[in-house]
């Protein structure tokens, strides 16, 4: 490996909501952005270039809206790249963005994420404009059974990470959903979507934008001098296999198990449940949580639920998952990977507010999309060498 | 001199290109990828990393990448990232990631079959939707409000436009992928009607369905498996703002910076790819690079001849490797472009290996 050092010194994301009004689609990514620029003590004349990510163009009915948002991004006579991976294009905006610097390219990067889904209708986008989609929930429904199925797991699990991720939102300023009376009752007598999944075990769609700067080793040191921590990137990966093939398993995709592989092995991390001291993970539904934590080998096969179960996901657990609420309470979809990102890289800042984790040193984040097929993951820290005592 | 760091292009792979086709995306990937690691003299199990660029308006259809991985033989499963934008940005992110240097192959592809709709419905969309997009102004209106300001500013003449679409499609004749090409007589062509005001038909580009994939190595990599590696001496791209109003039509600083972050001024080129749609481009973009009268401008015949949006300036890069691999030039350059009056420009120099 003969990349730099990467570090992170901004982070900036909207007030997500079912509908937000009172801004443009451009409105929207310049709220992310200028957070994320005061953040870093920066200017628009500091960025270098610019890297936007999003899912599809027809959930705002804007084709290659980084056109468009060249404007409002500041990227005039500047580099503007458009990253679009389905649902882990967050993710993988924050990746792209951090190669920049990584690779010597650029000194200081703006990676920008959003979803205005409010400008169109999103259901009708993810069946490709043709109608009767099914929807995510409906696709991932028989995944869930099949993991309930393959391990035993009791009804509750599901409910208990919806309940968990919505009272963790109630401490995220900028969380969509804030469900201050949820308990496992109120979900439990939600609707059923998509067998197994109840309403309240369902994301929102929401507006939403997430932004990021980057730097290299010397800006991240300058920012830590300054008192103002910096979070550094250990390793990225990104993984992708087709949507369907015999002999597949879409419970615990081979691209999920690869890709953490991957990422651990760039952080030195041996031991993931030991080493990271929390984890974003993208959990639209919620049994997507424990079938992320064993496809990522946090917890051995089967074995996933039990951490639910026992707490350890809680803000307070031992291994703390989804603190900004997650998916399940903000989910502009574009936007949703570098949200995880960015929580990631706050936590081991010190910079979560209410949800942080004490002494949070090292923090993973992953983003999927598309069939459980495109997966995009970090391991952050709060220095360079976080293993070394 | 390329060092170990450098990236070289060591195969790629143009599919025919067509006014309509009866493969999907993906089929046409299927053997642009083949074409291209045959090229290379690999499999696709030797590539690292893959990256597409495609659009899904023009696919029409959201999420339309993913059903063209299947093309790539994504498993087991692959590094891989997808751009909304032209190939050429696909390689550039590609280029990027080899830099990272954990990894040594990468196949970059775009692709895009513009058949399927109509071209003057789509690109409006492109636009500011509250204040651009409501006025259904397609690409050709905008290409026609630029060759009008360029006309009006002395910089080129009807005539001229007409020459460069002649010339272009002459040398296509030598391009057995092109799709529009022949002998076709200026005053003929002068004597057509407009389609939009200054542009005739013959100042457009044709409506194309077409592929391209490329596979890049690094450059220890590149000479292990390739006698002709063309190596990647420079590449950047660059923005500028989205309204045509805000800008100076005549000219194109965008493309003018790309080219000296990709280090054009260091020494001359022989030949010049320029993802020129329309004909007035071709002289702005000339301008805009400062390129003299001896460089060879799309001697495939360029976008006048065929024009595979998503993947046409990717082409543009092929293209200009090709005349060093092939045809024995030692420096090229090729251009690409998004965005209404070339709004966004990329730059990509090769040069020959000097062993």
């Amino acid at each position: 490996m003969s990349h730099q050092p990467c570090a992170i010194v901004g982070i900036g994301q909207t007030h997500h909501k079912k509908a937000r009004r009172d801004v443009s689609y451009a409105g929207l990514a310049r709220e992310a952005a200028l957070r994320a620029l005061d953040d870093a003590q920066m200017a628009w004349s500091d960025i270098d270039a610019v890297v936007v990510g999003k899912a599809p163009d027809l959930f705002e009915g804007v084709m290659k809206p980084e056109l468009y948002l060249s404007d409002a991004l500041g990227a005039n006579g500047k580099p503007m790249f458009r990253v679009h991976t389905a649902g882990s294009v967050g993710g993988t905006t924050g990746i792209v963005a951090a190669h920049h610097v990584e690779t010597g390219r650029h000194q200081r990067v703006l990676a920008v994420a959003l979803e205005k889904q409010s400008e169109g209708n999103a259901q009708f986008a993810l069946g490709s404009g043709k109608g009767a989609s099914i929807g995510a929930g409906g696709a991932f429904a028989p995944y869930m059974r099949s993991y309930m199925y393959r391990t035993g797991a009791p009804d509750d699990i599901g409910p208990m990470v919806a309940v968990k991720d919505r009272l963790n939102a109630i401490k995220n300023p900028y969380a969509h959903l804030k469900l201050k009376d949820i308990d496992l009752e109120t979900v439990k007598a939600s609707p059923m979507m998509w067998d197994p999944v109840r309403f309240l075990e369902s994301c929102p769609s929401s507006d939403g934008a997430c932004a990021v700067v980057f730097t290299d080793e010397a800006g991240g040191n300058a920012a830590a001098a300054d008192g103002r921590p910096p979070a550094w990137i250990l390793g990225s990966a990104v993984r992708s296999e087709p949507s369907s093939f015999p002999g597949r398993d879409p419970v615990r995709p081979q691209g999920a198990v690869d890709c953490a592989a991957d990422v651990y092995s760039q952080a030195g991390i041996t031991n993931p449940l030991e080493q990271i001291d929390c984890a974003e993970l993208y959990v639209p539904f919620s049994w997507y949580e424990p079938m992320w934590l064993e496809a990522h080998d946090i917890a051995a096969p089967t074995e996933g639920w039990k951490m639910v179960e026992r707490g350890d996901t809680a803000l307070d657990g031992s291994f703390p998952v989804n603190m900004s609420g997650g998916v399940l309470s903000s989910n502009p979809i574009g936007a949703s990977g570098l949200l995880r990102f960015a929580e990631a890289a706050l936590q081991v800042r010190g910079m979560a507010g209410e949800h942080q984790v004490d002494g949070a040193k090292v923090s993973l984040a992953q983003a999927y999309g598309a069939s459980a097929q495109y997966f995009s993951m970090w391991v952050v820290a709060s220095s360079l060498d976080p293993f070394s005592n | 001199m390329p060092t170990s760091d450098d990236i070289a292009l060591i195969g790629w792979n143009v599919s025919p290109m067509v006014r309509s086709t009866d493969k999907t995306e993906a089929q046409m990937l299927l053997e642009v990828i083949t074409g291209a690691v045959e090229d290379a003299g690999i499999t696709r199990k030797e590539v690292d990393f893959t990256c597409a660029g495609s659009c899904d308006y023009v696919a029409g259809q959201a999420f339309s990448f993913v059903q063209n991985i299947d093309a790539i033989g994504a498993w087991p499963p692959k590094r891989d990232s997808h751009v909304e934008m032209d190939g050429a940005w696909a390689l550039y992110e590609a280029w990027l990631r080899l830099q990272m240097g954990d990894i040594d192959v990468a196949v970059a592809m775009g692709s895009g079959r513009s058949s399927t709709a109509d071209p003057a419905l789509i690109y409006p969309m492109e636009m500011d939707p509250y204040y651009l997009a409501p006025l259904g102004t397609d690409a050709a209106s905008f290409a026609a409000l630029q060759a009008r300001a360029l006309i009006d500013a002395g910089k080129v003449t009807e005539r001229q436009m007409a020459q460069v679409a002649a010339r272009c499609r002459r040398d296509a004749q030598g391009n057995p992928n092109a799709q529009v090409t022949g002998d076709f007589d200026v005053d003929a062509l002068l004597a057509d009607d407009y389609i939009r005001s200054p542009l005739r038909k013959h100042d457009l580009p044709p409506i194309t369905d077409g592929a391209v994939a490329v596979v890049i190595a690094r450059a220890d990599k590149a000479r292990e498996l390739c006698d002709n590696p063309v190596f990647i001496s420079g590449f950047a791209h660059c923005s500028e703002l989205h309204y045509p109003g805000m800008r100076d039509l005549r000219s194109s600083p965008s493309t003018t910076i790309a080219a000296k972050s990709a280090g054009l001024e260091e020494a001359p080129v022989e030949v010049a790819e320029l993802q020129s749609a329309f004909t007035h481009e071709e002289p702005l973009l000339v301008e805009a690079l400062g390129l003299g009268v001896d460089v060879a401008i799309n001697p495939s015949g360029g976008p006048l001849a065929a024009n595979p949006i998503m993947a046409t300036g990717l082409v543009r890069i092929t293209e200009a490797a090709a005349a060093i691999r092939d045809r024995g030039k030692q420096r090229t350059l090729a251009h690409s472009t998004s965005g209404p009056c070339l709004q966004q420009n990329l730059v990509c120099i090769l040069e020959g290996d000097d062993k």
